[in-house]
């Protein structure tokens, strides 16, 4: 204490850096951070010296090589002459696609089921506990492949839905369930479309205008206007009128069986669903207990308050309580969507080509670069969650407590 | 100072990495056990019997191997690798050899520090369907639904012969062969593809094996052999020449039976002498006993005795001599000479 009271820099003497309390703490992080950083630096070159040695040092040159190898499920033109960084796209795409749907999904499961857990029927709310315990007890890869083996195992194979006596048949004969994916129709464009998509984006527009002016009338004269209902009529019939008086330039296109397989439609193949319904219904029992924690944190007074207004329940929940419990959600939610996107890594499991499945499977096996497809596949992942959650803080920011 | 230390640190670590590799056979020795990666179970050539003893065409070359270098052909920890890791784990040390159904391709040997020591099977690419697909042969396959094994050369060729023959496929990437059979057997694929060899063993384990056949093309070469790790020569030339002692003692008409008595006093042909240790010192050269390869042989017989045992026309597998007769009775098998 003694030498803290004289002046400093007076007579600086280097013994200073470690006896004295002004100076040690700063002399420990510096020795911390060099020999961190020596650390790091060692294994680095470590692992390139060895590398080198092994004559693989590394090398991102595979990237621009053509890739040789299909991939059954590309949302870009994709050929086995295109190249490895095509397959990387390709896979990402196919990530960002089972995560994005499973999200959504995912979410508005977990919302219900945690509303739903709240409730006061006693079969609903037991119900829920039951769906939460199972799907977040179990690993999710069981699940993944437990949805993949039923949909393999139970639905029919493209070949019985042929001939007089075919024992399986298409549903509206525009939907084919089979073991092989789901066939949907496909819309197809013909002359003329443009005047009917152009309608179908002003009622959209139209429909947000609608619901601001209900508003804005309802705090002036509190009357409500059936603001649901009229959104839906102003989504289908404009568009609709249009292209009857287009003379339907929009058409659809039906599967049919072709050969070995459908043809024709969209193909949603089975490791896309199963893999999009096991991660969103895990996830989901997440979600919902999130939920639940949410609706629980909020006072009770406040829906009392809100009912004594005369709101009714489902009023008191969609305005007083959940956007309240946003505010607590809303954190857990967003490390549940980095958990889903992560774990969609699992997609090789059922033979769908995600990133793991294209850079960090057939890449990295074809062509030995194991340590570059890795680095790269991390660095890839880490760039989507930090995406993933820097969108979601955002949102997070703009539903917070506002304090003035 | 500070850095030419630590510079030499990583200099002396880098070489003790490379001696480390370099000595595979005192390794082997030192632990009395040869690790030796084989394939996640193929019937024939590599799979767990009843008793949970690996048997098979492939593992009868990792008891070989064990039996000339150690001297008992039970001393073998088998390693069972997908084909996406065994690369690697070769490449790590986690294995000494792997003899897993490798094609021995360029990129592979040059590319990815692999030595391929031989062939102990040479095969090629098919395809199998159920017979009431009612296609007979592969040209016919345009817009069928294809199950294939990731990480394989199985997953290239086939990309190429579609795009050759302007047809279109849809692949069904699957990680091992087990899932393969599931999807294929429930339909979720109309053809099933890999190495002609692969699917007669995979056949020979369905309920009803009558009911599927064998595609007449064959789409690819694909010499199978064993492989160890680049630049290790006193070792990859242990493995090379037990194989090649197997394929001689075919040659020469020695025996699991006989080769004891052969090997018990010189005989008339110098060949034979040599190979079984009673003239010259063969095994000395290569760092073992005289008696490596007449220890070799009586592990499993002489390769046409290995072949008949685990995947001939007389075992579920059912498979031909073919390509893989000796190069006496038309076939490919052939060594350089023990000389």
């Amino acid at each position: 204490m003694a030498m803290a009271d004289q002046p400093a820099g007076k007579s600086f003497r280097l013994s200073m850096l470690l006896y004295d309390t002004r100076y040690r703490s700063i002399t420990i992080q510096v020795i911390m951070l060099t020999l961190f950083v020596i650390g790091v630096w060692w294994l680095i070159n470590n692992m390139y010296t060895n590398l080198a040695i092994a004559n693989k040092a590394p090398d991102f040159g595979f990237l621009w090589n053509p890739s040789g190898y299909d991939i059954n499920q590309h949302m870009i033109d994709y050929s086995s002459q295109s190249t490895n960084a095509r397959a990387w796209l390709v896979g990402l795409l196919n990530t960002l696609l089972v995560a994005f749907l499973g999200c959504i999904l995912a979410t508005v499961l977990g919302v219900f089921i945690g509303v739903l857990r709240l409730s006061k029927n006693w079969i609903i709310s037991r119900l829920m506990t039951v769906y939460i315990e199972t799907f977040r007890n179990v690993p999710v890869l069981l699940w993944i492949l437990f949805a993949n083996s039923i949909f393999i195992d139970t639905l029919p194979q493209p070949k019985t839905f042929r001939g007089e006596n075919a024992t399986s048949h298409m549903l509206w004969d525009a939907f084919a369930f089979t073991n092989r994916g789901f066939y949907i129709p496909k819309p197809t464009f013909g002359e003329g479309y443009l005047p009917v998509l152009i309608v179908f984006a002003l009622s959209i527009v139209a429909i947000f205008i609608f619901r601001k002016w209900a508003y804005k009338r309802q705090e002036a004269t509190g009357e409500i206007l059936p603001v649901f209902w009229i959104g839906v009529g102003l989504f289908f019939i404009p568009a609709i009128v249009t292209q009857l008086v287009m003379g339907s330039p929009i058409g659809l296109e039906y599967p049919a069986l072709k050969g070995f397989n459908f043809k024709g439609g969209f193909h949603l193949r089975n490791s896309l669903i199963s893999l999009w319904l096991a991660l969103s219904l895990y996830t989901a029992a997440f979600i919902a207990e999130a939920v639940r924690a949410g609706i629980m944190a909020i006072n009770k007074g406040q829906s009392e308050a809100a009912a004594a207004l005369g709101l009714r329940q489902n009023r008191v929940m969609s305005l007083v309580v959940l956007p309240q419990a946003l505010r607590v959600i809303i954190p857990p939610l967003i490390s549940q969507y980095l958990n889903l996107t992560k774990n969609s890594s699992l997609a090789i499991a059922v033979g769908y080509m995600d990133l793991t499945g294209t850079l960090g499977g057939i890449t990295l096996n074809q062509t030995g670069r194991a340590l570059e497809c890795i680095l790269l596949l991390m660095l890839t992942y880490l760039a989507i969650s930090l995406t993933i959650s820097m969108v979601m803080n955002i949102y997070n920011n703009s539903v917070k407590l506002k304090e003035r | 100072m500070k850095k030419s230390l630590l510079l030499g640190t990583i200099a002396a670590v880098g070489v003790l990495a490379g001696a480390a590799s370099a000595a595979t056979l005192d390794d082997v020795k030192a632990n009395g056990v040869l690790k030796c990666g084989v394939s996640t179970g193929l019937v024939g050539f590599a799979a767990p019997d009843a008793n949970g003893r690996w048997e098979g065409f492939d593992v009868a070359v990792c008891r070989a191997v064990a039996a000339a270098v150690l001297g008992d052909s039970d001393a073998v920890q088998f390693v069972p690798l997908s084909s996406k890791v065994r690369f690697t784990a070769l490449n790590s040390g986690e294995v000494d050899m792997l003899a897993r159904n490798t094609t021995w391709t360029f990129s592979r040997d040059v590319d990815l520090g692999l030595t391929f020591v031989g062939v102990n099977y040479y095969d090629g690419q098919g395809f199998m369907a159920r017979k009431d697909l009612g296609v007979g042969s592969a040209t016919e396959l345009d817009g069928a639904t294809i199950c294939i094994q990731t990480g394989t050369t199985t997953e290239l060729n086939l990309a190429d012969y579609f795009r050759s023959n302007g047809m279109s496929y849809e692949p069904v990437p699957i990680e091992t062969n087990a899932e393969a059979q599931q999807q294929f057997l429930s339909g979720a694929c109309d053809v099933l593809t890999t190495d002609a060899s692969g699917l007669a063993a995979t056949r020979a384990t369905f309920e009803h094996p009558e009911d599927f056949m064998i595609m007449p093309e064959i789409i690819s070469k694909e010499p199978l052999g064993p492989l160890v790790r680049e630049g290790d020569e006193p070792w990859s030339d242990i493995v090379r020449w037990t194989l090649n002692a197997l394929i001689t003692a075919e040659e020469k008409g020695i025996t699991k039976d006989n080769v004891e008595q052969m090997a018990a006093a010189a005989g008339n042909d110098p060949e034979i002498n040599r190979l079984l240790g009673t003239e010259g010192d063969l095994g000395g050269m290569l760092g073992l006993d005289k008696q490596w390869a007449m220890r070799a042989i009586a592990a499993g017989g002489n390769y046409g005795e290995l072949f008949e045992a685990n995947v001939g026309e007389n075992t579920p597998v059912g498979l031909s001599r073919g390509l893989n007769a000796l190069w006496t009775q038309g076939g490919l098998i052939y060594t350089p000479p023990f000389r």
